[in-house]
């Protein structure tokens, strides 16, 4: 199942949006994580458009979708989809991680943008998912939840008593999408500690789970409506991905996990997502 | 403050009157069961042990053992919380708060979340377990997290309120409980108010301010002190966080000189949250009863609170040196 190239093209321009967003605000910082975020776009940008029923109109309701970012050093890329949905101000997104902003260094918990709940400290997230889960059932919703996750915060032992849980009480309303670059803060994964094959682990803990390009607009989407068909298990979609997808210098380089670039990155940086002239001109004034 | 309640008699004859909190716990959640349709309850595979069975029995839909997985639980509890629900979270205290510490602080009370941490098993008197066990720094690693109010009953009349207070008080709460059947010290009578003290006895001599099993010690040593001359005024300080000041302050002014008691360490406990009350208002001097520094052991609580000099006997020789300097 593809998309049609009007809907496949309106993910793709709000996951183009996300990593100009990210350049910018990270930049404007001068501190922040440009590279999962950059990584990640073509997913949030999926689910975000097509699944989340996330608007200003639904935000209020207490049964619509909620989402947890489980990899809360990514909130750049998170704050952006938001703003593009109509619940961040566009002209706030550049007072990220300053003095009295709403856009913290890592997501903390504000109604009013949909920011659904407070993380940052790897490990927490698929817990607070799994509750959130557990009382959507309870109350008999239709809603989904879903969280992000990383094959870095996969090394974290409670995620792994948080997919026991959710098996157990089979939160087939739960959804996980691990981004699995394979990069963490301090190198590769292979060199510093390897969690192997996601998928089967997952599955191994009685999980639907699946390995998606994670740059395949189609397989994201086509995985997303699998999640949504499981009626028993909780699912996990592995995102294969590659940090800082997109910007050319960035990719697959863990020095980008968390460094801000200075001017001359920036504008690189922008000019190779497609920024010229006038608007990068005044984008880097 | 709470004025001076009606006691129930310590003694009964013989026998002291006992019950344990954590059973006051459970029975308090059967009514918060059948009242609250928002309540839920979580535990990590100890849910005979807390007595949060009898809720599982009673709304097993709204039971969730969560295995032996504490920072899982309190997380599921923070999550069940941010969707409405009132989420009580078990476990013995040293698990509840010391394996899911960073999930207390990060997970529920930094997004003010209403989660009711209410952990058995707390102090020495959980007793021949021994050190493992005996958790003696949950009140200071509770009481430090911004947000986190914390509720120490002195015996299962009080517990009973608190459990119920909790789940109308919003945001994060502690229920520090024990597993040892301890003295009856309330009347029915008695209405427990979050953030109060309560004043057990008047006296102008000292102010012995307890909490938990040591409220029951601190009103038998007065009685000892009151048969030497001595009046000590003893405050039940059940809500440690946030502390009643004032309560403090009148003490420290009427009576000059203050004996803190606790079935836990005095580093960051009740001591020393009553000690930062007296030095920003009336600076007296002060002696803390409480464990200085040291795990505990095997042994019978009772064993075990005279050995720490927790115990009336023991409290009675810490008021006479305070006496000593306050007089010096």
């Amino acid at each position: 199942m593809t998309l049609s190239q009007q809907d496949r093209a309106a993910v793709e321009t709000a996951a183009r949006q996300i990593r100009i967003d990210t350049v910018r605000m990270v930049h404007a910082a001068a501190c922040g994580h440009p590279g999962g975020p950059i990584g990640m776009a073509d997913f949030m940008a999926t689910l975000f458009t097509r699944h989340m029923n996330l608007t200003p109109e639904t935000l209020n309701q207490p049964d619509r979708d909620r989402f947890v970012l489980g990899n809360g050093h990514t909130c750049a890329g998170y704050y952006s989809i938001l703003s593009q949905k109509g619940l961040i101000p566009r002209d706030e997104l550049l007072t990220f991680r300053k003095m009295g902003s709403r856009l913290q260094g890592h997501p903390h918990r504000t109604p009013d943008m949909g920011i659904d709940f407070s993380t940052g400290s790897l490990g927490n997230s698929l817990s607070v998912a799994l509750g959130m889960a557990l009382a959507a059932k309870s109350n008999g919703w239709d809603s989904r939840i879903y969280s992000a996750s990383s094959d870095g915060e996969s090394q974290e032992g409670q995620i792994w008593e948080a997919a026991t849980a959710a098996a157990h009480y089979g939160a087939s309303n739960l959804t996980v999408l691990v981004d699995f670059n394979n990069v963490q803060i301090d190198g590769y994964m292979r060199d510093v500690m390897d969690v192997r094959d996601l998928r089967a682990k997952y599955e191994a803990f009685g999980w639907h789970a699946l390995d998606v390009d994670g740059h395949d607009i189609d397989a994201i989407d086509a995985a997303l409506v699998a999640a949504r068909e499981e009626t028993e298990r909780p699912t996990a979609l592995i995102c294969h991905t590659l940090i800082g997808k997109g910007v050319s210098f960035m990719e697959n380089q863990p020095g980008w996990h968390g460094v801000a670039p200075g001017d001359e990155d920036a504008r690189r940086a922008l000019v190779e997502l497609g920024i010229e002239g006038a608007e990068l001109e005044a984008m880097m004034a | 403050m709470i004025a001076t309640p009606e006691l129930a008699p310590l003694f009964d004859g013989v026998e002291a009157r006992k019950a344990a909190t954590r059973n006051a716990y459970g029975e308090a959640l059967l009514e918060l069961g059948a009242s609250n349709p928002d309540v839920v309850v979580l535990d990590a595979d100890l849910s005979g042990s807390t007595k949060t069975k009898a809720f599982g029995k009673a709304h097993p839909d709204r039971f969730f053992n969560m295995g032996v997985a504490e920072a899982n639980m309190i997380g599921v509890a923070a999550g069940l919380a941010s969707q409405g629900k009132v989420a009580f979270a078990s476990s013995f205290a040293m698990f509840a708060t010391g394996k899911a510490f960073e999930q207390i602080r990060q997970s529920v009370c930094v997004p003010e979340l209403n989660v009711k941490i209410c952990a058995t098993h707390a102090g020495l008197t959980v007793g021949e377990d021994g050190k493992s066990h005996q958790m003696l720094e949950d009140v200071t690693i509770m009481r430090v997290i911004p947000g986190m109010q914390v509720i120490v009953p002195a015996d299962a009349v009080e517990a009973r309120q608190a459990v119920l207070a909790a789940a109308e008080i919003p945001g994060p709460v502690y229920v520090r409980l024990s597993r040892a059947s301890t003295p009856i010290v309330f009347s029915e009578d008695y209405r427990f108010e979050f953030g109060k003290a309560a004043m057990l006895r008047e006296g102008g001599d000292l102010a012995i301010v307890a909490m938990g099993v040591t409220v029951a010690a601190a009103i038998e040593a007065a009685d000892i002190l009151s048969g030497m001359g001595i009046e000590a005024r003893v405050l039940n300080m059940s809500t440690i966080s946030p502390l009643d000041r004032d309560s403090i302050a009148s003490a420290a002014r009427d009576c000059g000189a203050i004996l803190t008691a606790e079935e836990h360490q005095e580093n960051g406990g009740l001591g020393e949250a009553v000690a930062q009350a007296v030095v920003g208002t009336h600076p007296v001097p002060m002696e803390m009863c409480g464990m200085s520094g040291s795990f505990g052991q095997s042994g019978t609580g009772d064993e075990l609170l005279a050995h720490y000099g927790l115990d009336a006997a023991g409290l009675v020789a810490r008021a006479q040196q305070l006496l000593n300097r306050k007089q010096a």
